[in-house]
């Protein structure tokens, strides 16, 4: 029961990628030649929706979550070069594929080759930064 | 077929599915203070399969505490199932002119359906191609600490620098590849 929450926001979020489009390929690839409107609505639109419901949630900081505790939005760890060096890499590889991490995910239940290839990769990627991470500008 | 119905089968349009993208970020918060993000669990799944003899420390940690992540991954697979399969768009992309005008001039036939068959299909060429871009994407997103949903969605929600930082860099990256590497794959194995 206790992770029931986090199944159905998965299964929202997993549908979500695929009525929105942004789990096509042909939309990645029309959004990086800025021939649409579509991917860019998306993500400002999602940005806007997320930051004031943040801001709600602290406001009304009496509202604590399920499981009863205090509200506190988690900080991303310090650092520059690491972000900007893997969203490059990360980006090149997203210009190509025109799946993002959510997307691969989703596409797997749809029954895409294609996704589970991206997903074969994507765990290789990771393995392979895992080895030589202490190597890397962070 | 009444209306609702329909509307489970159709696209959403952006103005529908970004702010129902964006709720994923207070909601997770609300669950249980989680930061909304998915490419983690490509480091937890590594955590998991890795064999005690190999012993990378990055993945020497106790992946069991990540379980809810790789809960909400699996709801992202089923979700994918509902929305792709049982409630399957049976149109096209409907996508710009412009775009549908330079996918022919790639030579990237659009068969009327959500992803093109010669990347997405049991092809060479597409398990190659998506095999490899893949490889930059898992490695991407560890190297940046996140991806799309957890840092241009969760991180410029949350007004976090580092992640202004990672949305750059994975558009420039973007940009890239898809102007000067993507167009010229089509006929290196037309």
């Amino acid at each position: 029961m206790h992770f029931l929450p986090y199944l159905l926001a998965g299964l929202a979020f997993g549908f979500v990628m695929i009525k929105s489009e942004a789990a096509s390929w042909y939309r990645i690839m029309e959004m990086f030649y800025f021939q649409s409107f579509h991917m860019f609505g998306i993500m400002a639109s999602a940005i806007a929706t997320g930051l004031i419901g943040v801001l709600l949630l602290k406001r009304y900081g009496r509202l604590l979550t399920l499981d009863g505790e205090p509200i506190v939005v988690p900080d991303k760890p310090p650092g520059r070069i690491n972000y900007i060096l893997g969203g490059l890499i990360f980006g090149l590889g997203w210009g190509i594929i025109g799946l993002c991490p959510g997307p691969i995910f989703s596409l797997v239940g749809m029954g895409s080759i294609g996704a589970l290839a991206a997903l074969a990769g994507a765990l290789h990627g990771t393995w392979l930064y895992g080895l030589v991470k202490n190597r890397l500008p962070h | 077929m009444n209306a609702a119905l329909a509307w489970l089968y159709a696209p959403w349009p952006w103005y529908v599915s970004g702010p129902l993208i964006g709720f994923m970020v207070p909601l997770m918060l609300w669950i249980g203070n989680r930061s909304f993000g998915i490419s983690s669990n490509l480091r937890h799944m590594c955590a998991m399969t890795q064999p005690k003899s190999v012993g990378v420390d990055f993945f020497q940690y106790n992946w069991r505490e990540h379980s809810w992540s790789l809960v909400f991954a699996g709801g992202a697979v089923l979700g994918g199932f509902l929305a792709g399969v049982v409630f399957a768009n049976p149109n096209p992309v409907d996508l710009s002119v412009a775009a549908l005008t330079m996918f022919s001039y790639w030579n990237v036939p659009i068969a009327g359906g959500f992803l093109p068959p010669v990347l997405f299909d049991l092809t060479w060429m597409g398990v190659i191609v998506m095999f490899l871009g893949g490889i930059l994407v898992g490695f991407g997103t560890r190297y940046a600490s996140g991806c799309t949903s957890g840092h241009a969605i969760t991180g410029l929600a949350t007004l976090q620098l580092q992640s202004l930082f990672a949305v750059l860099g994975i558009f420039a990256g973007g940009l890239f590849s898809a102007h000067f590497i993507t167009p010229h794959l089509f006929s290196l194995f037309g």
